[in-house]
């Protein structure tokens, strides 16, 4: 055996590093000890966060690769450990975030055998992975490794699975770094097509009220600037889906606000009276547009997309501009004549001060009766100078959060936006706080996604990492409950939640907390959580019958907006 | 199956494990059966050729269509219906001898079917016979009439399009050209 030789687990290692990755979430196990013993070695290049279950894994690299644009590692075991990751898998296919997750797997002569924690890994992760796949030997280690960072991170990103099985962790090889850079059957950004360009400007050129749409592409492209600059140039009013947040600042004159079944009044009815509307790097999910039959059917379409299998999924186009938007909206850009839509944008005025004055003026500032959560939400993003990455659970939590909390920079919202994952929240948080740790991370979650992966405050008390968490308790699973009592006759089936003492659970992992009942020491507190060093739980027992509006209920037209005072 | 058409969906892809569960997960999706199946090397070496044949509205094909073809493995997806296509399927019967004999002259069904003797022995004869699902099954049909059908086989479509260009080949082309041009090596 060559001095040369190294293991298909120390490959691995070099592998990760070649590719630029220095954190690793996991957790060990039988499958992957080879791999783990060989970090040993390697703990100085490669940091390990020990998370407390693999899920927590997937969602920590999941908020670590949102903040940074990087992709997150995932290193776990085969069997449970490898079925633990599906649902992180899955969020970060429906969200298109680029994590790689490795797994252990049975030595290669045990496949198919229904040997001590194997499952077929591969077959499992196909429907929910931009590419799954299986190494059986340590000469593959490389050639994979590169091959799953290239698809992860490039065109439309998402989650890869390597399913490393235990003997190609432990066969020795000739180890020499690889690159993919191309893959013959795998187009991540298709050629921008000239005339789609062309005809795309001359549309808007001529558009009268055009309205813009920002979705996560946006980010992950870093087409903030180029965003800026179309609209700028030709006068657009955009508005965002969850996951396009803070690519426009919240105090961005042209930034309309929030789309879809909670968003802002204007932005959704707008939607339903543009001539022109256009789409960049978002999916029409029915989320945004309820029922698709009369959603935006005056209007002329474009849409600006990587993924050549969004067009007309759900909206049919009239022009698809295909192509990465950093050149595509910058190519049309340089096409645009300068333009003012000066009616057009003052006639949203009214709408944000219907919704001001019917929706959020109690929501955000009430004068008596129990905490508000849209109160907690704006009292800590103005604690935070509208600087902070805010990270959510699902539910009513995350839909105040995003309602409410502002931004001044790009990247600064976490959110399982498509999967709706609940118990994202805390290890997606955790990951955030690693990928960003200059920046603070406010983590807003409800009393029931926080039970769901609540054991990932022992991931915080063993890494060190602070993440500012704010629990809004209503002792309910709050958004179902919502849906109960509007359309299931208030029949609050299985939503009502006997809570433990959460600040108690907090200190067990030493972890300073503090519950707030009161209105008066919202605001202390508030403060007391930003000055700590570390992490720190505040609990704030808000409204137990909270409402979320506005709202417009599933699969019905954009325009049908309840408002909750009716 | 009222308002359906009956799609060829044409896919290449690189002889990988897992791509046909890849491709029938799709369908599986958007609740489309599959009715026939055929997969073989093309005549480019390194690459399959799967054809897929399925009733659908056009569509849901056209979603189907880009999100095989957005698949890491995949060449290249496409789809037609009938009128743009070559297409044959190949069928086998098996019949017991000495009851086809009966019949007096079998040239009168080989040739009325264009159909082949593939082996004849004392106990059975089989016949292949290539042509459209109905001219299969008409052949099926008056077998099993009048002699008896043992065992019968047919194969998924297999099929050309009519169009001058081959898709395929044009398509690598032009990703060898991107290659050349980003200066990068093919792995």
């Amino acid at each position: 055996m060559s001095e040369k030789q190294i293991t298909g687990s120390e490959a691995l290692m070099r592998s990760l590093i070649s590719e630029g990755v220095d954190t690793i979430f996991g957790y060990p196990g039988g499958a992957i000890m080879p791999v783990f013993d060989a970090l040993y070695d390697y703990k100085k290049q490669l940091r390990h966060v020990l998370v407390r279950h693999e899920q927590g894994a997937t969602h920590a690299a999941q908020g670590y690769a949102r903040v940074s644009g990087r992709t997150g590692v995932v290193l776990i075991t085969s069997g449970p450990g490898a079925t633990n990751t599906i649902t992180g898998v899955a969020d970060a296919m429906i969200d298109s975030t680029p994590i790689v997750v490795i797994a252990g797997q049975v030595t290669s002569s045990l496949l198919g055998t229904d040997a001590f924690q194997e499952i077929d890994l591969v077959g499992i992760t196909q429907p929910v992975t931009k590419w799954a796949y299986q190494i059986r030997s340590a000469e593959d280690v490389a050639w994979a490794v590169a091959r799953a960072f290239h698809i992860a991170s490039t065109g439309r990103p998402g989650p890869v699975v390597l399913d490393f099985a235990k003997d190609a962790q432990i066969n020795r090889i000739e180890y020499r770094p690889q690159k993919v850079t191309h893959i013959r059957s795998y187009i991540p950004v298709p050629e921008p097509d000239e005339s789609a360009i062309a005809e795309a400007a001359r549309i808007i050129n001529g558009a009268k009220k055009p309205l813009a749409l920002v979705g996560q592409g946006v980010i992950i492209g870093n087409v903030e600037k180029e965003l800026l600059a179309f609209l700028n140039k030709a006068d657009i009013p955009a508005g965002s889906t969850i996951l396009g947040l803070s690519a426009l600042p919240s105090d961005e004159p042209l930034n309309v606000g929030m789309l879809g079944m909670h968003g802002n009044i204007a932005p959704n009815l707008k939607t339903n009276e543009c001539d022109v509307l256009i789409a960049i790097g978002m999916r029409f999910d029915d989320r945004v547009t309820g029922d698709l039959k009369t959603y935006a059917r005056q209007a002329r379409i474009i849409h600006f997309d990587i993924d050549p299998s969004e067009i007309n999924k759900n909206v049919k186009t009239t022009v698809a501009v295909l192509g990465d938007a950093k050149e595509t909206l910058a190519a049309v850009t340089r096409l645009l004549k300068e333009n003012r839509h000066t009616e057009w944008r003052d006639s949203f005025k009214p709408l944000y001060d219907t919704e001001m004055e019917r929706v959020v003026k109690s929501e955000l500032y009430p004068v008596e009766g129990p905490v508000k959560m849209g109160e907690l939400v704006n009292r800590v993003t103005e604690a935070t100078g509208n600087d902070a990455i805010m990270v959510t659970d699902v539910g009513q939590n995350q839909m105040m959060a995003v309602r409410y909390f502002k931004y001044n920079r790009t990247r600064s919202v976490v959110t399982s936006g498509g999967l709706g994952t609940m118990g994202f929240g805390l290890p997606a948080a955790i990951g955030a706080k690693i990928g960003a740790p200059d920046r603070t991370v406010c983590l807003f979650v409800g009393d029931g996604g926080l039970q769901m992966t609540v054991q990932e405050l022992g991931t915080i008390m063993q890494s060190g990492v602070e993440v500012k968490i704010i629990l809004m308790n209503n002792s309910y699973l709050g958004m179902v409950r919502q849906w109960q009592e509007l359309f299931h006759g208030k029949r609050y089936s299985e939503t009502p939640m006997l809570n433990p003492d959460f600040v108690k659970i907090a200190e067990a992992y030493r972890i300073p907390g503090r519950k707030v009942t009161e209105r008066a020491d919202l605001d202390a507190a508030i403060a007391e959580m930003l000055d700590v060093k570390g992490s720190y739980l505040l609990e704030v027992v808000v409204e137990k019958k909270g409402m979320v509006y506005p709202m417009t209920p599933a699969g019905t037209c954009v325009t049908n907006i309840m408002l909750g005072d009716e | 199956m009222e308002n359906k058409t009956l799609y060829t969906i044409t896919v290449f892809s690189e002889n990988t494990v897992g791509l046909l569960n890849q491709i029938t997960i799709i369908f599986t999706r958007r609740r489309l059966n599959i009715e026939t199946l055929s997969v073989s090397p093309s005549a480019i070496e390194g690459i399959h050729k799967f054809t897929i044949t399925a009733f659908s509205d056009p569509d849901t094909v056209e979603k189907v269509v880009k999100q095989i073809d957005k698949r890491v493995g995949i060449i290249k997806a496409y789809c037609n219906v009938n009128e743009g296509l070559v297409h044959q399927e190949i069928a086998m019967y098996k019949v017991a001898t000495d009851r086809l004999l009966q019949l007096g002259s079998i040239e009168d069904i080989v040739s009325r079917y264009n159909a082949h003797v593939v082996e004849m022995t004392g106990d059975f004869t089989v016949f292949s016979k290539t042509g459209h699902y109905a001219d299969t099954q008409a052949m099926f049909k008056e077998l099993s009439e009048r002699v008896g059908v043992l065992q019968f086989v047919r194969s998924g479509r297999v099929a050309i399009t009519r169009e001058k260009v081959e898709r395929l080949s044009d398509m690598l082309a032009v990703m060898e050209e991107k290659v050349k041009r980003d200066q990068l090596p093919d792995q």
